[in-house]
């Protein structure tokens, strides 16, 4: 059985008496993917921000790459491999697409406290920042201002960088939210390109791309885990159809 | 990074030249005030790091800027001249190291809290040295003889000349235009843009956005301590004023005036703001009427600033 | 320091507290509700106090010249708007404070050409000119009084306003969500013309009233508006009832600083309000 990269254990996030993630537990090992699937309000956003660093647990463990990060400020949990990205597009609008993801990729130098050499001579860095785009199928675009790009364009760049920082944990918000039938194709190809090299924590609403994708699947229902298993199993669930998946099939 | 537009460099290299060339043609008192501009350029441009770069609005800027000047003063023997390089380290580092435990505290909070608290904290200096007998009180203390600098006998130049005063700004104006243009292509750079456009993403990108503020803030207090030495030095007199709201007012009005985040736009500010206040004191004694009226009327028709302006250029 | 010379500094705070209140619940209502920095808040206050000045002199009587004083403010406030600042209301807040801050030096050298700029008294109302004696040796102006009663009934009246008419709802609902309110096709234009209005009325009222106390002189407006924006901030923005609790702990963290440390007396309103930012960044009352 591979190490987990990345494992919870009974994670809870309480607002006030409402518990958004409820005694969640679940592990994701290197080069699989782990889709998490559930209704509008399941707290499958609150998971994510709670293992991204954005929000703090009530209780509960969240290890990465074997050790453990249970509260650490985001950008510590950053640096130790973890790459997220957001539901609704969070990128650098004013900036062109490459320098978005060269940003990004600045950030695994040792420091940025460098006030003399100009950041453009950093060839590493540039390099990484390249090859983000490239996997991405965002070169021809690279010049372009982050607020000119399509919808579609902007979600490949949320993803684009968010692999500039070379990370081995991958989470990602509802990818391909807003997208239409041929660019979502596109980005589920694309994350299967990515799956073999990253652990990828997926959450998604797209049922075609859960399935197509999934190694396992995780249903979370108001904050608590359902059910957990592979893609046939979860299929075959009567449980989880009742609860959710008929709904969704065409969702 | 962008390339300046072509015409925004000549009209500043045209600028440097001209300004090189001025004492040659200008009267004494013309000369003393483009040197007064040139300061009060240093001290928006050190505003323009923080508001313009990096997203913080400040109003207390002045503290960095006053506790300079008044370092000065208390370093200047009573009619001796004080130590070029040991007065101007010392006013630097107590700038430093004011912004620096200033700093520590308001970067705490944001937005609109933390225009107030640096507020708090300018204000706090200003009743300070205000009530401060020791320190001059209200009327605040004469320099009278400003910094001297030797070298083994050899006085390369002389303050208490004008002329030699303004070339010395005017290349310290110079020395700091181009470092901060280095500063912004440096890394360090780049992150303070990001976290003006995106703090958030900047944190989950894995930086540790609060020490850049930091790091920031100081080295924007140590540009506007070298602002304060000067003016100290060219005025001849230090006064609570200099650390006031108003100062720190003024000096937010060159900034956005003159359009935020560029190099040139606080110089151009400083100076239209200074030149428009000189003007319009030539010709009538409610000149204020007149210069509240240009700002209002620039606030309508020109968003961005002056600098932008010359953005129209590179389109057209 | 004995009973009757606390009691009297007590006032003393209670009343500038309530005054700040005035000018205070104005600013934080227009930058809440319009998401504007108005810095020329503080002019209407000064314009208030020149007003008092000139008004009782034409009209006779304080209580008239008062009532006519707002009218007049009221109509200078919504001319304003109308010109100039229904054009802020997008705009980044650097610009508004810019635009503002034209405007104070308008209203400064407006003030210079119509009243000059001596030092002016306005007489304290006869009908309540007199002391009320609380020991041998100290008395207190019922003046004095006279204002912390009506600041107070105007804020009983803010309370009413906002928590049980419609209007208040409104305006509460606008404070909090703007975009929503608008959605709700309220007539937004309407209402912000109405609390800029009902901003200005506070301010220039809060000056008349303390222009026999205080005199009237110029640079009135700018010492009143920082503290005022000191107010608004430790309160939290948009909250009214903030306004009033940092009003209080101001004016008598002022008085009693004075009194009681007067060497830093002008650093005490400042080092409160940087001790409270710090410890909850967005006001006592404010949202985080």
């Amino acid at each position: 059985m591979a190490e987990a990269a990345l494992r919870t254990e009974s994670l809870q996030k309480l607002f006030g008496g409402l518990a958004a993630v409820n005694g969640v537990s679940l592990a994701c090992e290197l080069g699989r993917v782990h889709a998490v699937i559930g209704p509008n309000g399941a707290g499958k956003t609150t998971l994510i921000n709670l293992l991204s660093g954005d929000l703090e647990p009530s209780s509960g463990r969240i290890e990465i790459l074997g050790r453990e990060v249970t509260g650490l400020a985001p950008h510590r949990i950053s640096q130790m491999g973890v790459g997220r990205s957001y539901q609704r597009t969070n990128i650098f609008m004013r900036f062109t697409a490459f320098e978005n993801c060269r940003l990004a990729a600045q950030s695994r130098l040792p420091t940025s406290m460098r006030f003399l050499r100009p950041a453009a001579r950093y060839s590493a860095v540039n390099d990484a920042a390249a090859k983000a785009l490239e996997v991405c199928d965002l070169s021809s675009r690279q010049d372009t201002v982050a607020a000119e790009l399509s919808h579609g364009e902007r979600r490949q760049l949320e993803v684009a960088m968010t692999l500039a920082t070379s990370p081995k944990v991958l989470l990602l918000d509802e990818p391909l939210a807003g997208m239409g039938a041929e660019e979502s194709a596109r980005m589920v190809e694309l994350l299967r390109r990515l799956a073999p090299g990253h652990a990828m924590l997926l959450v998604e609403h797209d049922m075609d791309a859960v399935f197509a994708l999934a190694d396992t699947l995780t249903v979370m229902v108001n904050g608590s885990v359902l059910a957990s298993g592979t893609p046939e199993e979860i299929r075959a669930s009567r449980e989880v159809q009742e609860a959710y998946l008929g709904s969704e099939e065409h969702g | 990074m962008e390339r300046q537009p072509l015409a925004l460099r000549i009209v500043l290299a045209a600028g440097l030249v001209a300004l090189a060339a001025f004492p040659f043609v200008g009267e004494k008192f013309y000369v003393q005030f483009v040197t007064k501009v040139m300061i009060w350029a240093i001290f928006a441009v050190s505003l323009d790091l923080l508001v313009g770069y990096t997203g913080l609005v400040s109003l207390g800027h002045a503290l960095s800027y006053g506790l300079a000047a008044y370092t000065l003063m208390l370093l200047t023997p009573q009619y001796e001249a004080a130590g070029f390089w040991t007065s101007l380290g010392a006013s630097l580092g107590v700038a430093a190291l004011a912004a620096l435990v200033v700093g520590l505290l308001v970067l705490r909070t944001s937005g609109i809290y933390f225009i107030m608290v640096t507020l708090a904290f300018g204000q706090m200096a200003y009743y300070y040295v205000h009530d401060s007998d020791r320190l001059g009180g209200s009327d605040g203390k004469y320099i009278y003889v400003r910094p001297a600098l030797e070298i083994a006998g050899w006085k390369p130049f002389d303050l208490d000349q004008f002329t030699h005063f303004y070339y010395v700004a005017l290349a310290l104006l110079a020395g700091v235009y181009f470092a901060l243009r280095v500063l912004l292509a440096s890394p360090f750079g780049r992150v303070i843009v990001g976290i003006k456009e995106n703090e958030h993403r900047m944190r989950m990108l894995g930086f540790a956005t609060f020490r850049y503020k930091l790091v920031c803030f100081v080295l924007a207090g140590v540009l506007a301590g070298l602002a304060g030495w000067l003016a100290a030095a060219h005025d001849g007199l230090v006064n609570p004023e200099m650390l006031s709201w108003h100062q720190s007012g003024q000096l937010l009005m060159m900034v956005i005036l003159g359009g935020m985040g560029t190099p040139s736009g606080p110089i151009l500010g400083a100076a239209a703001l200074k030149v428009l206040e000189l003007l319009f004191q030539s010709w009538t004694k409610h000149w204020q009427l007149l210069l509240g009226g240009f700002i209002v009327l620039a606030v309508l028709l020109i968003p961005r600033g002056l600098a932008q302006l010359f953005e129209w250029k590179r389109r057209g | 320091m004995d009973t009757a010379i606390f009691l009297i500094q007590v006032l003393n705070g209670i009343q500038y507290g309530l005054l700040l209140f005035l000018v205070a619940s104005g600013l934080t209502l227009i930058f809440g509700i319009m998401g504007i920095i108005n810095l020329a808040h503080g002019s209407f206050y000064m314009i208030g106090a020149y007003l008092a000045f000139s008004l009782t002199r034409l009209i006779g009587d304080f209580w008239l010249a008062l009532a006519a004083g707002v009218v007049v403010a009221v109509a200078i406030g919504l001319l304003l708007e109308w010109l100039v600042m229904r054009f802020l209301y997008q705009r980044d807040h650097l610009y508004q404070v810019l635009l503002t801050y034209g405007l104070i030096l308008i209203f400064e050298e407006a003030r210079s050409l119509v009243w000059g700029d001596d030092v002016h008294g306005v007489a304290v109302p006869g009908a309540l000119a007199h002391s009320i004696p609380l020991t041998e040796n100290l008395s207190y102006q019922v003046y004095r009084l006279a204002m912390s009663g009506i600041c107070l009934a105007i804020a009983l009246g803010m309370y009413w306003l906002i928590q049980k008419t419609r209007l208040g709802m409104t305006i509460r609902a606008g404070s909090v969500n703007r975009e929503m309110v608008q959605s709700l096709g309220i007539n937004i234009g309407l209402l912000y013309r109405l609390v800029f209005a009902l901003g200005v009325a506070l301010a220039a009222l809060a000056g008349m009233l303390a222009s026999p106390v205080s005199s009237v002189f110029p640079g009135m407006g700018n010492q009143v508006l920082i503290i005022s924006f000191v107010v608004v901030v430790i309160g939290g923005i948009g909250s009214v009832k903030g306004a009033l609790v940092a009003a209080l702990l101001i004016g008598l963290a002022d008085t009693f600083g004075k009194v009681l440390v007067p060497q830093i007396a002008g650093m005490v309103v400042y080092l409160l309000m940087a001790a409270i930012l710090l410890w909850r960044p967005q006001g006592i009352f404010g949202r985080g």
